[in-house]
């Protein structure tokens, strides 16, 4: 055979494995991610809560998107503690105030970033948060400070409507 | 092999057997020579394969009944225990059977590790295995999820939670396991259709696995190679497969014992609690057949490192062949090695026993120690004992230490070719 046929075929070969790559990758595609986050659940994205009950040294816990979201109304003393708290002390190094824009207010996913436990009020060694599952430790600004999980719990999107209204995402 | 040359007695039977030579595979099955001093630690495949069978046949009727949502599950298990005909049994021998099913492939699996089985010719018969165990543990968590109780939330969450732990795109992978934000119907329904995919996975492993198994023949106590078919070797039907069939029986017994008797024991209480995304249970703990991983995860205070370690503890056994460099298989001829495996059983039951403690104090300690000792056994212990064990003289066929009484093993090799 010679040199030049050999060539022609190998671009055959390589065209034709090509496109049949594409194509296969076209019809996998769609496979992959029906498992995605459907509309319906994407568009369950905000939540309003009326924290008008919730007195100082309280938490409300609600429901958004399938998880649990800390409404903690703190105390003047739990806010003194989160904020004289110094960032070479923490693992995932956060300001208070950025994390509680309104000092009395914090708001934040229930969810430890570990492996996704909820929490417990009002416990552990910094008398935040306390997780039953593998042992984090948070404090009064849920910033975490001893234990595995590896960030503090995350703040979400959200405003005051009005003085006595939420909105989350 | 000799079986190759099978031909039917029957006119029938060789019209269809010239087309689809299945009593040819019959013939292999029934004739297969195995190596007679297997003992009963050699049975668990065979009661192995009842656990698949069991598994399949109560599931696919559980199915029937089962609603896969996230408001209707927890009621339609309910349903099935108190309204369907006998669902209380099928249930209970389907949850009881998952333990049953764990509690044979450990024993198989640690028969391996005494007699070396998964030694060359056999790595791929292992290394199926590995695979087969795998996909055991994903069957096993994801029906764990489906009564959709506080235990089966929980236990999803933390388990798909583990994904986030990938850099980068850890999260995106959680989202796209969960169908949405967190664990919720959308995840509820994908477990089931896995749940209902894998054991016929696992079926068609199986058949790889006895595949692998039937090429270089059975692995025996005394860990030599044989030769097919000889005075070393006895055909399956009927002596193994009546041997087998009485291993069954007394395995029946404690898997009856606990479906009659104890069907909650293996279970947790809080699994009778419907799902709640707002409360956490107190303390949660896997089934009892991954508590071991579970402890190995614990044990490391890092998030990511603490997933690597406890996945490399699974995966590490399927490079096993290539980690024990010692050409003899059977413990009985390592004397050294035999007590290693003696330490490492009980270091894997006390990972399994503080897997259900708290992880604090004294409990994480024995943990970090255990979990130090698994990987060591492995990664050090095995390497070097291949070089540095005095190992005793094997013999030259299963026969020879019968039949050869005296200790001079030229006296009894020489007795034994009289014989032959």
């Amino acid at each position: 055979m010679s040199e030049k046929k050999t060539k022609r075929r190998d671009f055959l070969f390589t065209a034709t494995t090509a496109v049949g790559a594409v194509g296969a990758a076209a019809v996998v595609w769609p496979m992959i991610d029906q498992m995605n986050p459907d509309a319906s659940v994407k568009a369950l994205a905000s939540t309003e809560v009326d924290v008008s009950s919730l007195t100082p040294g309280n938490t409300l816990t609600v429901l958004w998107r399938g998880k649990p979201v800390f409404i903690r109304r703190r105390t003047q003393e739990e806010i003194d503690e989160a904020r004289a708290v110094k960032m070479e002390d923490l693992i995932h190094p956060e300001k208070d105030e950025d994390r509680a824009k309104n000092p009395e207010w914090l708001v934040m996913l229930g969810v430890c970033t570990h492996l996704g436990c909820v929490p417990l009020n009002d416990k552990g060694d910094y008398n935040g948060w306390f997780c039953p599952c593998h042992g984090s430790h948070y404090d009064t600004s849920g910033r975490i400070r001893k234990g595995p999980a590896p960030w503090n719990m995350e703040v979400p999107k959200y405003e005051f409507v009005d003085a006595n209204t939420i909105k989350i995402g | 092999m000799s079986d190759h040359d099978y031909r039917p007695k029957s006119k029938v039977g060789q019209w269809f057997n010239d087309r689809l030579p299945l009593l040819t595979l019959a013939n292999h099955l029934t004739d297969y020579p195995t190596p007679k001093n297997l003992n009963y630690w050699w049975t668990f495949g065979g009661i192995l394969t009842f656990c698949l069978i069991t598994q399949i046949v109560t599931g696919l009727t559980l199915a029937m009944h089962y609603i896969a949502h996230a408001d209707m599950a927890f009621e339609s298990v309910e349903h099935i225990m108190r309204d369907v005909n006998y669902g209380w049994l099928i249930r209970y021998i389907h949850a009881n059977g998952a333990s049953m099913f764990f509690l044979a492939v450990y024993i198989h699996i640690f028969r391996s590790l005494f007699y070396g089985s998964y030694k060359a010719p056999r790595e791929i018969i292992w290394i199926i295995g590995i695979i087969i165990y795998l996909l055991m543990m994903a069957a096993a968590f994801m029906g764990y999820v489906l009564p959709w109780g506080q235990m089966s939330f929980w236990g999803a969450t933390v388990i798909t939670n583990l994904f986030s732990a990938i850099p980068l795109v850890g999260e995106g992978i959680v989202t796209w396991l969960w169908g949405g934000y967190s664990v919720d119907n959308p995840t509820l329904t994908r477990f089931f259709t896995l749940h209902y995919l894998i054991p016929f996975l696992i079926l068609g492993l199986v058949v790889l696995h006895i595949w692998a198994l039937h090429v270089p023949g059975n692995n025996n106590p005394v860990g030599i190679d044989i030769k097919k078919p000889s005075k070393d070797t006895v055909p399956f039907h009927p002596y193994i497969v009546i041997k087998d069939g009485f291993a069954l029986l007394m395995f029946m017994i404690v898997f009856a014992f606990f479906v009659f008797y104890a069907p909650n024991i293996l279970g947790h209480a809080d699994n009778y609690i419907e799902a709640n995304p707002m409360v956490t249970p107190a303390h949660i703990v896997p089934e009892w057949y991954l508590l071991p991983f579970y402890a190995i995860l614990r044990s490391v205070p890092d998030k990511l490192l603490g997933v690597v370690a406890m996945l490399s503890a699974i995966l590490i056994l399927a490079v096993l062949p290539w980690l024990d460099t010692s050409k003899i298989r059977s413990a009985v001829f390592r004397p050294l090695y035999k007590q290693f495996y003696w330490i490492l059983v009980a270091d894997v039951l006390i990972l399994g026993y503080v897997g259900a403690m708290p992880a604090e104090g004294l409990y994480l300690l024995i943990a970090r120690v255990a979990t130090a000792y698994y990987f060591l056994h492995f990664l050090v212990i095995l390497p070097v004992l291949g070089f540095k064990e005095k190992t005793l003289p094997v013999p030259l066929s299963i026969t020879e230490p019968v039949l050869g009484g005296s200790p001079n093993l030229a006296a009894a090799r020489n007795k034994e070719s009289k014989i032959e």
